[in-house]
Formats: C-alpha cells, sequence, structure tokens
C-alpha cells in the first residue's frame, strides 16, 4: 500500500482578541491507500482544525498553519500556493461535513452542485458532467437519478442529501477523502447505511479516508486505524484492534469505559469527569493530567515520552516508563492529599 | 401558476378598488373647489362648470362617474388644463417619471450590491468602513436636502452639471444621484449583512471544498443566497423610489408625472388626482407582483403555484 498523505509536527493557532489559542500542537499520523484513520476525542481536541488544516481552508487571517508538513503524494500543501490548492481540493483531497442539511445550496439544482466541481477542474462537456453525475448518484444509492437531478435540496430527505454531499465529495475520484462527522447528524439507521456507503466506495475506488467523529461505534464499524486526539495532540494512536483492546493511554480508557459494550452501535462517549484545559496556554506536561487518575508529579511538569508498545502503536502517557516507579516520582494524589 | 395570477391579479383590482375609494373621500374631504380662485368668473360661469364635470351632482353620483373612468381607462379632460386629457398628462408625464425611476433603481441595486459585497468580503477593512459610513450618510440625509446640496454644488458652484430639467444624459446624473443615494445605502448595507451570514454558511465551505474560483464561491454560492433579504425589502424600496420622484422632479424641474400630481392637489384638479393616484398605486401593486415572482424564480423553496391548492 502506498503513503498518500504525512501530516508531522502540525501546529495551528487562531489569533483571537483573547489571545492565541492553540488548537492543534504538534500532530503527526499518516495515511495509506484504501485506508481509513479514525480520528476521534472530545469536543473542541483539534479535529476539525486538523482536517481543515489539510484542505487548507482554515479561516484566514485569524487561524493559521504555525509549524509543520503536510506532505500530500510529495507535496508539502502547508506551504503550497492558494491557487494550486484550488487545484487539488475536490479533485485529490475532498470533504464531506458534518450536517447534510445546511452543507447543500438551497438555490441550485443537485445536477448543478454535483457538476461543477468536475466542470471547474476536468475539461469534460456539459453532457459528458451529467453522466458521471449521474453514475455517481447511482453509486452512492439515489434512486431515479436523472429526475433528482433537476430537484433542489429541500427536496430531499437527511440521508439522501448526506448520500449526494458524498457523490459531490467523490465525484472527481479523490485519493483522500476527509469526512468531518458524517453521520452525527443522522438518525441510527441512516448513520449504519452511509458507513455501509463508505466501505462500499472504498472498495471500489480505493480512496483512502479520515473518519472524524465522537461516536466509538463509527469508528468500531468503519476505522482500520485510530487516533485518538486530546487537547490538540494525538495521545494514542494505533490498529483498531489495539486501541480497543489495548488501550495504553488513560484518555483512551476512560473513552472506551465510558461505553458498556463495544459491539453495540451508535452509543456516544460520554464525558469523563473534568474539562479540558484551556488551549491559550495549554499545559507544558501531559494536558491529561487534571483528569487522569493515575496522575504522578512528573506528569504535570514533563511532557510524556512516547511509549510504543508495537510497531503501529503508541501512547504518549508516562505510566510506561520505567523510572517513574522509582519512589521519588510516585503517585501526586497520595502524596500532596 | 395561472390560478395564482388570478388571485393576484384581483387582489390588485381590489387594492386599486379601495385606494381609489379612499382618495375620493379625501379628495371630497378638503374644503373648496377647482374654481374658487377663478377672480373673473361668475356664478353662473362657475355653475356651468360645475356641470360640465358633474361636480354638481350628489358626492355618490360622482363616486361611481369616477368608478366607471377608472373601469373604462379614461379619466376624462383636466379642469385645470383645458386642452388636455388626464391620459394626455399622464402618457407625457409617465414616460419620462418612470426613466427616472428605473434609471434610479437600477444605480441604487447595483452600486448598492457591489458596496455591499465589496464590505462583506473585506469585512472589517478599510473598503469595508469607508461603504459604511457612506451607507449612513445616504440613509440619514434625506433626498431633497441631498437634491439640493448637489444642485448648489455641483451645478451652481462648480458648473458641472446644469441645474434642472431632463433634457440630456448630463441633466439626468443630479436627480438620479439625489433619489437613488437613499435607497442604494439600504440595499448596501443589508446585502452586506446577510453577505456576511452567508459567508459563515456550510455550503459555502462545501464550495471552497470543491477548489471552485473565489469568484464563483462568492458569485454563483453566496450572492444569490444573501440577496433573498434584498428582493423583499425591494417592495418597500420601490414605494420609496416612486414617491421620491414626486419631491425629485419638483426640485429638479422635471415635467413627470409628479409635478402633475402635486400640481393637481394644489389646484383641486379633481380627475388628475383621481386619475394619477390610480395610475401610481396601480403600478406599485404591479411592481410588488413582479418582486414576488422574482422571489419565487431566486429561491427553489418558495413556489408560487403546486402549494397553491393543498
Ligand atoms: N475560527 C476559529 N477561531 C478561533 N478558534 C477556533 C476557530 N476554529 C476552531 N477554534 C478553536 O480550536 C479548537 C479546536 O476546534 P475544533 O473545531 O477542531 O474541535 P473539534 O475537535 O472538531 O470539536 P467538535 O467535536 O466539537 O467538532 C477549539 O478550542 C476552538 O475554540
Ligand atoms: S502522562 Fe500521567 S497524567 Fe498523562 S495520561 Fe499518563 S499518567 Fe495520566
Ligand atoms: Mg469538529
Amino acid at each position: 500500500m502506498k503513503k498518500i498523505l504525512e501530516v508531522n509536527d502540525l501546529h495551528v493557532t487562531f489569533s483571537t482578541y483573547g489571545g492565541e489559542i492553540k488548537a492543534v500542537r504538534g500532530v503527526d499520523f499518516d495515511l495509506h491507500e484504501g485506508e481509513t484513520l479514525a480520528i476521534v476525542g472530545e469536543s473542541g481536541c483539534g479535529k476539525s482544525v486538523t482536517a481543515n488544516s489539510i484542505m487548507r481552508l482554515i479561516p484566514s487571517p485569524a487561524g493559521k498553519i504555525a509549524n509543520g508538513e503536510i506532505i500530500f503524494k510529495g507535496n508539502d500543501l502547508a506551504k503550497e500556493s492558494d491557487k494550486n490548492m484550488r487545484k487539488i481540493r475536490g479533485v485529490d483531497i475532498s470533504m464531506i461535513f458534518q450536517d447534510p442539511m445546511t452543507a447543500l445550496n438551497p438555490t441550485l439544482t443537485i445536477g448543478n452542485q454535483l457538476t461543477e466541481g468536475l466542470r471547474q477542474h476536468k475539461k469534460v462537456s456539459r453532457k459528458e458532467a451529467e453522466q458521471k453525475a449521474l453514475e455517481m448518484l447511482d453509486l452512492v444509492g439515489i434512486p431515479n437519478p436523472k429526475e433528482r437531478l433537476k430537484q433542489y435540496p429541500h427536496q430531499f430527505s437527511g440521508g439522501m442529501r448526506q448520500r449526494i454531499v458524498i457523490a459531490i465529495a467523490l465525484i472527481c475520484e479523490p485519493d483522500l477523502l476527509i469526512a468531518d462527522e458524517p453521520t452525527t447528524a443522522l438518525d441510527v439507521t441512516i448513520q449504519a447505511q452511509i458507513l455501509e456507503l463508505f466501505e462500499t466506495i472504498q472498495e471500489e475506488t480505493n480512496v483512502a479516508i479520515i473518519l472524524i467523529t465522537h461516536d466509538l461505534g463509527v469508528v468500531a464499524k468503519a476505522a482500520d486505524r485510530i487516533a485518538v486526539m486530546y487537547a490538540g495532540k494525538i495521545v494514542e494512536s494505533g490498529t483498531k484492534y489495539e486501541v480497543f483492546y489495548q488501550p495504553k493511554h488513560p484518555y483512551t480508557q476512560g473513552l472506551l469505559n465510558s461505553i458498556p459494550r463495544l459491539d453495540q452501535k451508535g452509543e456516544r462517549l460520554e464525558p469523563i469527569d473534568g474539562t479540558p484545559p484551556d488551549l491559550f496556554s495549554p499545559p507544558v506536561g501531559c494536558p491529561f493530567t487534571a483528569r487522569c487518575p493515575h496522575a504522578m508529579f512528573v506528569c504535570e511538569k514533563v511532557y510524556p515520552l512516547r511509549h510504543e508498545p508495537s510497531e503501529t502503536h503508541y501512547a504518549d502517557c508516562w505510566l510506561y516508563d520505567e523510572r517513574v516507579h522509582t519512589p521519588n516520582l510516585t503517585n501526586k494524589k497520595e502524596e500532596t492529599t | 401558476m395561472i390560478r395564482y395570477i388570478l388571485k393576484r391579479f384581483f387582489m390588485m383590482i381590489l387594492t386599486i378598488w379601495i385606494i381609489a375609494t379612499l382618495t375620493f373621500v379625501l379628495m371630497n374631504a378638503i374644503p373648496g373647489s377647482p374654481f374658487n380662485e377663478e377672480r373673473t368668473s361668475n356664478e353662473a360661469v362657475q355653475e356651468n362648470l360645475e356641470r360640465h364635470f358633474n361636480l354638481d351632482e350628489p358626492p355618490i353620483v360622482q363616486y361611481f362617474i369616477y368608478l366607471k373612468s377608472i373601469a373604462t381607462l379614461d379619466f376624462g379632460p383636466s379642469i385645470k388644463k383645458p386642452n388636455d386629457t388626464v391620459n394626455d398628462l399622464l402618457a407625457r408625464g409617465f414616460p419620462i417619471s418612470a426613466e427616472l425611476g428605473i434609471i434610479a433603481i437600477l444605480v441604487a441595486l447595483v452600486s448598492g450590491i457591489i458596496l455591499g459585497v465589496l464590505a462583506a468580503l473585506r469585512h472589517n477593512g478599510i473598503i469595508d468602513y469607508l461603504a459604511m459610513m457612506i451607507a449612513v450618510l445616504g440613509i440619514s440625509i434625506p433626498n431633497f436636502v441631498l437634491a439640493t446640496l448637489l444642485i448648489q454644488q455641483l451645478a451652481v458652484n462648480a458648473g458641472f452639471f446644469p441645474v434642472a430639467t431632463w433634457q440630456s444624459p448630463m441633466h439626468m446624473i443630479l436627480p438620479t444621484l439625489a433619489l437613488a443615494t437613499g435607497p442604494m445605502a439600504i440595499i448596501a448595507r443589508l446585502t452586506r449583512s446577510s453577505m456576511l451570514e452567508v459567508l459563515t454558511q456550510d455550503y459555502i465551505k462545501m464550495a471552497r471544498a470543491k477548489g471552485l474560483a473565489p469568484y464563483k464561491v462568492v458569485i454563483k454560492h453566496a450572492l444569490k443566497n444573501a440577496l433573498m433579504p434584498v428582493v423583499t425589502i425591494m417592495g418597500t424600496l420601490l414605494a420609496g423610489i416612486l414617491t421620491g420622484t414626486f419631491v425629485i422632479e419638483k426640485i429638479f424641474a422635471i415635467p413627470g408625472m409628479g409635478k402633475y400630481f402635486v400640481e393637481s392637489i394644489n389646484q383641486r384638479d379633481y380627475p388628475v388626482i383621481m386619475g394619477t393616484t390610480v395610475f401610481y398605486s396601480a403600478f406599485l401593486v404591479f411592481a410588488l407582483f413582479l418582486v414576488d415572482i422574482a422571489y419565487g424564480l431566486l429561491d427553489p423553496r418558495i413556489k408560487l403555484h403546486k402549494e397553491e391548492g393543498n
């Protein structure tokens, strides 16, 4: 499998009246053809910002990529010109948004919205574009595609609209599809259908997918690998089985404990006690310290070294460092209270 | 669609009838008659004239005479301009007023929309502040003040433009400016705020994610949605421009309908009052109908026809 995306040490900041928000603070991951990487984590941990950075759709001038590389098929997108980015967006990398009710323009026909990307990027005639649009609607399972092309978004149900959004994203045959909570706004049965659709599409087109979600049920069903994000960092990453069956990071363990059983679909994450740290001045040490049941002195002071139980699995946590089990670094909670 | 148009047409007739009735009541409530000021006329002559114009009939009969004139679209002769029928006056004045009004509304629309879009795209930038300053001034300065200022500064002092009348394109610039600035300012502000809102919508982000060129995102995806509120207030703006033409025509001595309308009221020229009022209201009601149609064309969620029945 060919590697198509490699993100190295990505930092994204937003300048606001209150100061600088460090939304993404050194994220690394990579992605291969035909693979699905799920990015999970609580609200505000930087999932969408990471996704938008890859598309270079961070609202500027407030937001900017402060550091890091986004190597996509050999090019660093972080340094690409706006003009070149427009040739990549929609063609090589596509994006699907959370709410299908608002992602389609209410005043344009489905056909128009489906074909405009194709017509912008590839030299195709109106006829050819329409033909392709019909094929796409067929692929995503919209009946009567011919009549549907002339209709407007309000004439479709939520699930149908999300299928259309997916068709739009796929019409130029991208290598990478970023889906930011594609099923969150849908009800459970429709969710399952959409996830199945992803699977079918991936089999047919070998597209790589970044799937952003709150929902561990979705992850269990659709992901190959998982990256767990917390406060702008990936704190644990591994294959689906590694993360689900041998979670190393206490945050991941907390997430998993908050659902009763893994094979139950559609369970939402329940928040672990406490709140994530303030991203204006994120802690220097482990950001999970304030909420971690195993927190130690060292956690607060120094960011943990990476623990790598396998070639595909890592967690940023001090628990697995042998040195912390020496007496002078023992459990903070017991000593201070 | 046919049903909808028929319904609207019926409503138009009803509206015009109500306006005509109110006008008639008001006309009769004002004391005096068209012949009050004529010093020379003796009583016999006045009676003759009154008979000639049916002013000796009881009000209810007069009312029906007017209704008939409206129904037949023949408003009869003017009392004060013996050589002209009301229809002559309308035929002479309307093209000029329409020219003034239409140019003004186009100028207001085009410049207002451009100003609003630029301001939104450069949100909190210099263009934004400048555009909104112009808009606030435009909204707060009444058109007759602006007209007088323009004449004073650009026509009398600087001599760039003719002072008054309506003959060449040069003559048209100041009246149009005076008439269009207020509506332009309103349109600019509305376009800006609705554009700012539309630009945060998901479908705009989606359009960007498709890699569309920026002008396509703005014009095709954002502007069409952002103009919805502008279309909604077009009716009010049209009415404003219409009444504005009375004032502007008077100030610039433009021989349009507005001039006849104002004159006819001062002189109690009943047939002209009736004719111009009915004509103005018919025009406005029809324009509002066109605005509704435009709204339906712009927003596919609004269906003028199919949903009517159920
Ligand atoms: N345009 C912006 N301006 C300022 N701060 C922003 C902006 N967009 C995101 N942020 C900040 O970046 C952080 C990460 O936001 P992000 O949207 O990536 O979270 P998320 O993980 O996608 O959350 P959710 O699950 O709620 O979608 C948040 O703390 C947020 O305050
Ligand atoms: S580093 Fe410390 S605080 Fe952070 S998760 Fe590990 S044990 Fe908990
Ligand atoms: Mg998000």
